[in-house]
């Protein structure tokens, strides 16, 4: 059925379509819609069984999860930015003991400084947790996506996290299919259990395991995600066929036949590079677009594949390794043919820094001259910087970086851009 | 595709009449984004909001830079944010007062504009009036509807109704067909003028 709702909304209602026993939920923005409107169906009764835990802590919320899914619920929990931060020795946990926990993150970025709005640097801060990472491009994807997640995680006893930006998803009002029960419920088995506490059948979970077993119980993790790779696209395939769109996979290839120049990237920005595409395309230039719906467990040979053609790559990240440049680009590094330099960073939209299509399409014309710095920052505004950098040098009490520059900036209000 | 960009403060429905517009527009068969500007909202701070509408899917997640119209629910930010900022040369401009764009101070600013894009809509008195709170944001919905026609004064009361309920729902839909009234009226009274 066809609605005009927010993302979060979206959200919300898939996952409960995905009949959840356990929800925890601790209020972070800009998760919080999604677990109030699931919140309120539990409470009228719209969704059940279920039982909605508001818990104290985001530790709490992972901890409970882990709880759940131990004694065989489907848990499902969202958080974001510090909120993932703050449970992120529960998230190894879940991972570690095998728990098919599904999370939205609502991509946020991490302080100091506070900033509530998005960039990729929480889900960024999580990859090698041992959690699958699958990033939405629009809301409807960021619905279809729970709906694999469930049956993803489960399949394969391990947990997932669905990564969607916030904000600009996450509140974002758009047009979306929403699946009726009788579909979800065809796509989707009922949970069974790998693994579950029962008092009429006791086991223990989560042993100590010493150094005589540790590192086999790591690469059992590491195959298992290897796994969802072989799976991944027969499923999205599937979900094709009893949906009727594509949604999910582990990339999305666009107009990149002949291109040169290929544009790597995650999530909601997609749709921006795209149009910069097009209207690029439409004066002859040979560039395309490589979006990673899959980024943990990489996907190491299908990205090979899909950059084999190009003679220069730009990734486009919303995430930043301070004292490197970026994570996906080393990423992508691993996975092209050509030479290591011939793939090109581009840090863009921290913090909320909106992107615009004049701003991409004049770095993609410096990728394609040849004069793009290995790493470069999207719309620095180099001034402030360098007065920045001048204090730093005039004296030793500069103060504090971030008040300083606001105070230059004279921020009062609302940006447009 | 069509952009719009609401200027307000918060606590005026900014962001609600970008989500409002976008299901009039869904209900109309269109595409439609609606999403809130990356400030702070903060009651009474300076807030913006946007919503495109299109024949197709929209895929840009820009913020809306290059407006075909603009709603400005607080006139008291004229002269405190560059609220005209990228606006298109044949766009419309659409100011919650009492007063003229010469009254306001804006007069020589406007000039170029069409004489018929530009509207003022005492949208808060009709809100006063009709909802009987200072909430002036579906009264300037039903204002876009006469000034631009891109939806229809039926789409915006059903997409009212969507978003609230009982009285509140029945008080916006009043507020915003006076308004959508007021400013069909103005639009004839520019076109006139020009005409003599």
């Amino acid at each position: 059925m066809l609605k005009q709702i927010e993302g979060s909304r979206a959200v919300a209602e898939a996952v409960a379509l995905c009949r959840p026993e356990v929800i925890c939920a601790y209020p972070i923005s800009p998760q919080t819609h999604i677990v109030e409107g699931l919140g309120e169906m539990v409470k009228r009764g719209a969704l059940a069984p279920c039982e909605f835990i508001n818990v104290e802590s985001e530790f709490a919320a992972m901890s409970v999860a882990i709880g759940a899914s131990a004694a065989g619920a489907r848990a499902y929990t969202a958080t974001a930015s510090q909120g993932l931060l703050f449970m992120a020795e529960a998230v190894f946990n879940a991972s570690g003991l095998g728990l098919p926990i599904v999370m939205t993150v609502a991509n946020r970025a991490i302080g100091a400084p506070i900033n509530i709005w998005n960039d990729h640097t929480d889900a960024m801060s999580q990859r090698d947790c041992g959690w699958i990472q699958l990033f939405a491009e629009t809301n409807q994807e960021a619905l279809d996506l729970h709906i694999q997640a469930f049956r993803l995680g489960e399949e394969l006893s391990l947990p997932v996290m669905v990564c969607m930006d916030g904000f600009i998803l996450t509140h974002a009002y758009e047009r979306v299919d929403m699946p009726t029960q009788a579909q979800v419920d065809a796509y989707l088995p009922p949970y069974v259990p790998r693994q579950s506490l029962d008092p009429a059948e006791p086991v223990s979970i989560g042993a100590m395991v010493g150094p005589e077993a540790f590192m086999e119980v790591r690469y059992l993790a590491h195959v298992k995600q290897m796994r969802a790779l072989e799976l991944i696209p027969g499923w999205a395939e599937e979900f094709r066929r009893a949906f009727g769109r594509d949604s999910g996979g582990l990339l999305h290839s666009y107009r990149t036949e002949d291109a040169e120049l290929v544009i790597v990237a995650l999530g909601s920005v997609l749709g921006t590079i795209k149009d910069t595409v097009d209207a690029m395309r439409e004066r002859g230039v040979r560039i395309g677009v490589l979006g990673i719906t899959c980024f943990r467990p990489w996907p190491q040979e299908a990205v090979r594949a899909a950059l084999a053609q190009a003679k220069q790559v730009l990734v486009l990240e919303k995430s930043l390794a301070v004292g490197l440049g970026g994570i996906v680009s080393n990423n992508v590094r691993t996975s092209y043919a050509g030479a290591a330099q011939a793939v090109r960073t581009v840090i863009a939209g921290l913090g909320g820094r909106p992107i615009s299509r004049a701003s991409l399409e004049r770095v993609f014309a410096q990728a394609l001259d040849g004069t793009l710095d290995p790493v470069t920052f999207l719309d620095l505004d180099r001034g402030l910087v360098e007065r920045a950098l001048a204090r730093e040098r005039e004296a030793r009490r500069s103060g504090p970086i971030a008040e300083n520059i606001l105070r230059d900036l004279g921020v009062v209000g609302a940006r447009i851009s | 595709m069509f952009q719009i960009r609401i200027h307000g403060r918060g606590g005026q429905g900014v962001v609600t009449a970008a989500e409002t517009l976008s299901v009039a527009a869904f209900l109309e068969d269109r595409y439609a984004q609606a999403f809130p500007s990356f400030g702070s909202e903060r009651t009474g701070a300076p807030v913006v909001a946007f919503c495109r509408i299109d024949t197709r899917e929209i895929r840009l997640r820009e913020p809306v830079l290059n407006p075909d119209a603009l709603i400005i629910q607080d006139p008291t930010l004229l002269h405190q944010v560059d609220m005209f900022s990228g606006l298109v040369p044949d766009g419309y401009i659409l100011i919650n007062t009492t007063r003229s764009f010469d009254a306001l101070g804006v007069g020589e600013f406007v000039r170029g504009f069409h004489a018929e894009h530009l509207c003022t809509v005492p949208a808060t008195e009709f809100a006063l009036k009709h909802v009987g709170r200072p909430v002036p944001n579906a009264a300037l919905l039903g204002g876009f509807a006469a000034a631009t026609g891109q939806v229809s004064i039926e789409s915006v009361a059903q997409a009212l109704r969507e978003k609230f309920s009982g009285a509140i729902a029945e008080g916006n839909v009043a507020a915003a067909r006076e308004a959508y009234d007021f400013v069909q009226r103005e639009i004839r009274e520019a076109s006139h003028a020009k005409a003599d």
